[in-house]
């Protein structure tokens, strides 16, 4: 990708933010539900109500309103939650490390057991289990991480015991944290036994993360395999004499990375989205969860901090993956 | 060669879909049967199920499946929490699906080819405000904008269905947009140019017929997203209200006894995932009967 591309990627990023903030602030807008109504007590007076609705702004005209958070927001501002009446950027700074641990690590196994998977189906290539192998990838590929999610939770939770379904970390561990990445924070300090409870909770829910985004990544690396192996260099160094794995290990599964990770690495954003119901199944504590709670809660601030996360999150990564082939790639470096 | 496709038979409408049948393969077939399956169930639910799917009975509440140990041979797959035959309320749940998937992707396909044809056909500034407006909706959690705007209209079908169509219009926009714009490359189109078509007579005569088989195509997979979208909804507890029976509120119920009476949840999932694959197999085996690249 050339400068100029990056460059031009970037000049957008700021519009289609604010198109996304606007869209959720008008939205919000006429959700007939009053949060206000939801923080009362019962007996307030409508003197009280009136001034409740002015210290968060509803009172304002929409537009005024709109400005109002718009000049917060760019300022690092992004109000207090109406239902849990903290800062909306503590909140999430607070709860998107879960996610992000439990997102990193549905990708790293979605990214072994894919290439796995490719490997494996290349070696059988033409054969009955190669059919078998593929006819099970796609079915994998065509149930999304919402309903993996319900089928693990049911599998090894309520019917095969082994796992932990619900929470990020067992409540007997009492540990103190620094931060609030518990995974990385507990590996750094060798706390093992925290890590291990920690890992086992987040198995299953980045399980169901995982499954259809390694079965598209086998699917697009196994058809780059095969396309890889066709190839001139592939058929030189086979009448050189290197054997089968040596050739797809040394020529063809480097060349074939590239257009895998150029086309799976945008889907990474599906993976973010599904935390959404996968934590709130698992009650998993990332901003997923905590968003489903907001809209419920009709917390206008907070629905909005966290879209806009997740917006963020998601121009991020798809600038990464860009920047990413293009550093994989030699021949885009130059453009 | 010309002279080979001349002088050979000039394949009839008839041997061309025999062939496009073959193409799509056992996919086209597995999913058409479990689509066709489906929409049987849905429209034949009121003659088809035992009982009433509103019908309780206390005195018969989570009874397991007949073929499990304390099952009824009257309640097929047993009863849930109310007593209400879950066979029953699995057959009208499918009712709700395939309403909701059937009216939901037809307008979120109308609204998706409308703009992306516009879109890929005109270029400068309808391309431009089509193109950022998905860039905008690219940059949403899915999941979580339907369940806001479903929050936002408030329970019922109609909401889900329009959550639906606000959320997945882009997936037609993008990809009739980027077809549009590939078929107005090809020769045919140039020569609807010179044949004196306008740009609109061009696209509604040559164009959207070249684009029907992938609409069908979408239109099948879009359908089974769509199913889920209704399941999820219902799952968060914005879908459909307390008597309409739907997979997502029979999961949702099953979630709170899974451990006292499991089947209660796994059977919608089942009925779910069968769906689901039904609608991938026969949209993966449309695309292969269909696609106009693999016929060449």
């Amino acid at each position: 990708m050339r400068w100029s591309a990056i460059l031009k990627r970037l000049a957008l990023i700021p519009p289609t933010l604010l198109g996304v903030g606007a869209i959720v602030f008008v939205l919000l807008r006429v959700v007939p539900g009053d949060p206000i109504a939801m923080m009362i007590p019962p007996g307030a007076s409508p003197a009280d109500i009136a001034r409740l609705r002015a210290l968060y702004g509803l009172d304002q005209p929409l537009l005024a309103q709109f400005v109002t958070w718009l000049g917060q927001v760019a300022s690092g501002d992004f109000g207090r939650s109406i239902s849990l009446r903290q800062q909306v950027f503590e909140l999430v700074g607070a709860r998107l490390p879960a996610t992000l641990e439990l997102a990193a690590l549905a990708v790293a196994l979605a990214l072994m057991m894919g290439v796995a998977v490719a490997v494996v189906g290349s070696l059988l290539r033409g054969s009955r289990l190669e059919w078998l192998l593929d006819t099970a990838n796609g079915f994998f590929l065509a149930i999304p991480d919402f309903l993996w999610a319900l089928i693990l939770l049911l599998g090894f939770g309520v019917l095969l015991p082994l796992l932990p379904i619900s929470g990020r970390l067992d409540p007997q561990l009492a540990v103190a944290f620094r931060t609030h990445f518990y995974l990385i924070e507990s590996l750094l300090t060798l706390r093992f036994d925290v890590a291990a409870d920690l890992l086992r909770h987040m198995l299953l829910p980045s399980l169901a993360l995982a499954l259809p985004f390694a079965a598209l990544v086998a699917r697009l690396l196994k058809a780059q395999l095969a396309e890889a192996e066709d190839q001139d260099y592939a058929q030189i160094a086979r009448t050189r004499g290197f054997s089968r794995t040596t050739i797809l290990q040394r020529e063809v599964f480097p060349n074939a990375l590239i257009p895998t990770v150029a086309l799976s690495g945008v889907q990474v954003t599906l993976l973010l989205g599904g935390t959404v119901l996968v934590e709130r199944i698992f009650s998993y504590e990332g901003i997923g969860n905590m968003a489903i709670d907001a809209v419920i809660n009709r917390d206008f601030p907070l629905i909005q901090g966290l879209i806009l996360t997740f917006a963020v999150l998601f121009i991020a990564l798809n600038l990464a993956v860009d920047l990413l082939v293009a550093v994989l790639d030699p021949r885009l470096r130059h453009g | 060669m010309a002279d080979l496709i001349l002088s050979g038979p000039i394949s009839a409408p008839a041997s061309r879909w025999r062939s496009a049948l073959a193409r799509g393969g056992a996919r086209l077939w597995i999913g058409g049967v479990l689509v066709a399956l489906l929409l049987l169930i849905a429209l034949f639910a009121p003659v088809i199920a035992p009982h009433d799917p509103a019908e309780q009975d206390l005195m018969s509440a989570q009874l397991p499946p007949a073929f499990m140990r304390g099952g009824e041979a009257a309640f097929p797959l047993g009863t849930d929490s109310l007593g209400r035959c879950v066979l029953s309320r699995l057959m009208y749940s499918a009712r709700t699906a395939v309403s909701v998937a059937l009216i939901a992707s037809l307008l979120a396909a109308i609204i998706g080819i409308a703009l992306g044809l516009v879109a890929g056909a005109f270029g400068g500034v309808p391309d431009q405000s089509v193109s950022r407006l998905i860039d905008v909706w690219m940059a949403f959690p899915p999941v979580l904008l339907s369940i806001v705007l479903a929050a936002v209209i408030g329970a019922g079908l109609v909401s889900v269905i329009a959550a639906i169509v606000v959320v997945d219009w882009t997936r037609f926009a993008r990809i009739i947009r980027a077809e549009t714009q590939a078929q107005l490359a090809r020769d045919y189109a140039a020569a609807a140019h010179v044949l004196g078509l306008t740009r609109a007579q061009a696209l509604r005569l040559e164009i959207l017929p070249n684009l029907v088989p992938l609409i069908v195509t979408l239109l099948a997979v879009e359908m089974g997203i769509a199913i889920l979208v209704e399941v999820i909804l219902s799952f968060v507890g914005i879908s459909v209200t307390g008597d309409t029976a739907s997979w997502g509120g029979m999961i949702t119920e099953g979630r709170q006894i899974v451990y006292q009476a499991p089947w209660i949840m796994a059977l919608p999932i089942l009925a779910v995932i069968i769906s689901v694959i039904g609608f991938n197999l026969l949209g993966d085996g449309l695309r292969a009967a269909l696609d106009p690249v693999q016929r060449r």
